[in-house]
């Protein structure tokens, strides 16, 4: 690999970096290094499986996979289960990207369809900005304004209008998933809007302009001839947002109010792995407990793993594709 | 095709521009809801004290963040002189030396590895430098925060490095230098912008990193006592300050949040104008 071929995705690449000269160390010690470091980062990759792994021995030896079914949490009797924080972050993930996704695509539409020219720079530049807030911020103005928002208004609203659901019953807290989902859609919406803003810019203008040319409305043209081809794209910006919503953890720790339950209501405090393994790490005590906590850190890595895994597949085919056209 | 069939595509055209309009306003919005709310809390209890004092225990009026705002620096420094060279290197193998296969594949992992979850990194962190260490430390935290930057790093620092154009390779090596010498003599430096933008894009995203901190720093009273010993970091006495049910502490709370918000997106501001006159 010394000898290195030129590169496919730089077509002009030079032929032929000059093939290394035997014993020229400065060379060789430079290229090792860099070799090095890249292993460094593979490293980091393999040291979290087996780190992670040996961690949570005592948790996996004890419960095995009954673990992830078990929905108890109760440190004196050293008895754990996983399955209120996995419910927990599945549902809170859902909310925020159904709240996010409608909005981050009708922004990106609008940034790429509609927007006139000197609008899109600075309207995406806002939206950039708001992925730049810490996590710790929008869990503080959580916490103090969106809270008793949603206790005071959102809540008892819903309550009184969808309270025949079971998702919409029970008394308001404020806290809870229903906030949870709230903050974790504010954090999706710059990533979801960015990535499909790119997907949608790469659409070939001939797409629209023969759609146009046959009479087309804007939103037709939009609606059949820019989203459909750049289907994929979506799919991709959506999963990678999916990634980040599940793994938060300080905004959500912030307003989702702990408690450990499994109940259909949306207005209930609960947990969600992250928030879990935030909140009580520090205080676990016993092999058992802290390798429930690292467990539970464990499927959290496999499950956005696996999830960053696909988008990132489906973005990369999206954008190899991309560069062939070109 | 029908005069109501017409009108009512025309209608629907309308209330969807409208819609995704909304959708963009609505996004800013709540940007603009929450800096506001920041800005408006924080500056109200931003004051010298605040900037100077050591955090007071409840009830007494007063008292600041100095010691986390120290904290937060040492931090960012010891994760930079961590990650930094790490992720240049990675960088430079990936852009100039490794072949296609073993670049994607490194790519891959590089790409996975900023999907991690933060807390995720700070169990790991914990593992491998808090227990065999017998105590919470800056070091565990630097090294929880490299982590998140070093894969960062090197996909900014290929990315910059792919712009360079073919003919500064060429006409370095036409010289007779080494390509060791070329890469770090003619290449990096015409990288440098990219590479430096990438980096302060990192430092803001670190700084306001929490869930790292918790199980690594720590958060102390006491000032910088050493690598080896806990420390305080701005997002982490935030996060306890707002958690708490003084309002003292919240008013702290957003007050560091002021200032945690002036760091990062002054960041992001600056390294935009930088990046922008470049291409101008």
């Amino acid at each position: 690999m010394k000898h290195n071929q030129p590169d496919k995705t730089s077509p002009g690449r030079v032929r032929g970096w000059i093939k290394l000269r035997k014993g020229h160390l400065s060379d060789e010690i430079f290229s090792n290094l860099a070799l090095v470091s890249a292993l460094i980062i593979v490293g980091i990759l393999v040291g979290f499986i087996i780190i992670l792994n040996i961690d949570a021995m005592p948790a996996i030896r004890k419960f095995g996979p009954a673990f992830i079914g078990s929905s108890s949490w109760d440190p004196v009797r050293d008895s754990f289960g996983a399955l209120p924080a996995i419910y927990g972050t599945l549902l809170s993930s859902a909310i925020g990207l159904l709240i996010a996704v409608p909005i981050s695509l009708g922004s990106a539409i609008f940034l790429t369809e509609m927007a006139p020219s000197w609008m899109r720079g600075p309207t995406s530049f806002l939206i950039e900005m708001l992925a730049a807030i810490p996590s710790v911020i929008i869990g503080l103005w959580g916490l103090f304004v969106l809270v008793p928002f949603v206790r005071i208004h959102l809540e008892s609203w819903l309550g009184s209008k969808l309270g025949f659901l079971p998702f919409f019953q029970g008394p308001p807290f404020g806290v809870g998933f229903l906030s949870a989902g709230i903050i974790l859609a504010i954090m999706v919406i710059p990533i979801i809007t960015a990535l499909s803003r790119e997907a949608m810019r790469a659409v070939p203008n001939e797409q629209r302009e023969a759609m146009l040319a046959l009479g087309a409305t804007h939103w037709e043209t939009i609606r059949q001839a820019v989203l459909p081809y750049c289907r994929s794209g979506l799919i991709g910006a959506t999963t990678l947002g999916l990634g980040r919503a599940l793994g938060e953890t300080m905004a959500v720790t912030m307003v989702i109010g702990n408690n450990y339950t499994l109940t259909a209501s949306l207005f209930s405090p609960g947990s969600t792995i992250a928030s879990k393994i935030a909140d009580e790490f520090n205080e676990a005590t016993g092999e058992v407990f802290i390798g429930s906590l690292v467990e539970l850190a464990l499927v959290l890595f496999a499950v956005t793993l696996l999830v960053n895994v696909v988008a990132r597949l489906i973005v990369w085919r999206m954008t190899v594709v991309k560069e062939e056209k070109e | 095709m029908s005069q109501q069939g017409y009108l009512r595509r025309k209608w629907l055209n309308r209330v969807m521009s409208g819609l995704n309009s909304a959708a963009a306003g609505l996004a800013i919005l709540v940007l603009a809801l929450i800096l506001g709310y920041t800005l408006a809390h924080g500056i109200a209890f931003l004051n010298l004290d605040f900037l100077t004092q050591a955090a007071r225990p409840v009830g007494e009026a007063g008292g600041g963040m100095r010691n986390e705002i120290f904290g937060t620096l040492i931090l960012i420094v010891l994760a930079s002189v961590l990650a930094i060279p790490i992720g240049l290197m990675a960088g430079i193998f990936l852009a100039e030396f490794a072949s296609p296969k073993i670049a994607y594949a490194v790519r891959f992992v590089a790409d996975i590895l900023t999907g991690v979850p933060s807390i995720v990194v700070g169990v790991f962190a914990y593992a491998i430098v808090v227990r065999p260490m017998h105590s919470y430390s800056a070091l565990s935290a630097g090294v929880a925060l490299a982590i998140i930057m070093v894969p960062v790093v090197a996909r900014t620092a290929e990315e910059s490095l792919r712009l360079v154009p073919n003919s500064m390779r060429e006409a370095a090596l036409a010289l007779g230098i080494t390509r060791s010498r070329a890469v770090v003599g003619v290449i990096v430096p015409g990288a440098l912008t990219g590479i430096v933008t990438g980096v302060m894009l990192t430092v803001a995203r670190i700084a306001g990193e929490t869930a790292p901190l918790i199980f690594t720093a720590l958060g102390s009273q006491f000032g910088f006592q050493g690598l080896t010993k806990p420390i305080g970091a701005i997002p982490l006495q935030i996060f306890r300050y707002a958690m708490s049910p003084y309002p003292d502490w919240q008013q702290q709370a957003w007050a560091g949040a002021f200032l945690l918000i002036l760091l990062v997106l002054g960041i992001n501001i600056l390294v935009r104008r930088l990046s922008n006159r470049k291409q101008n």
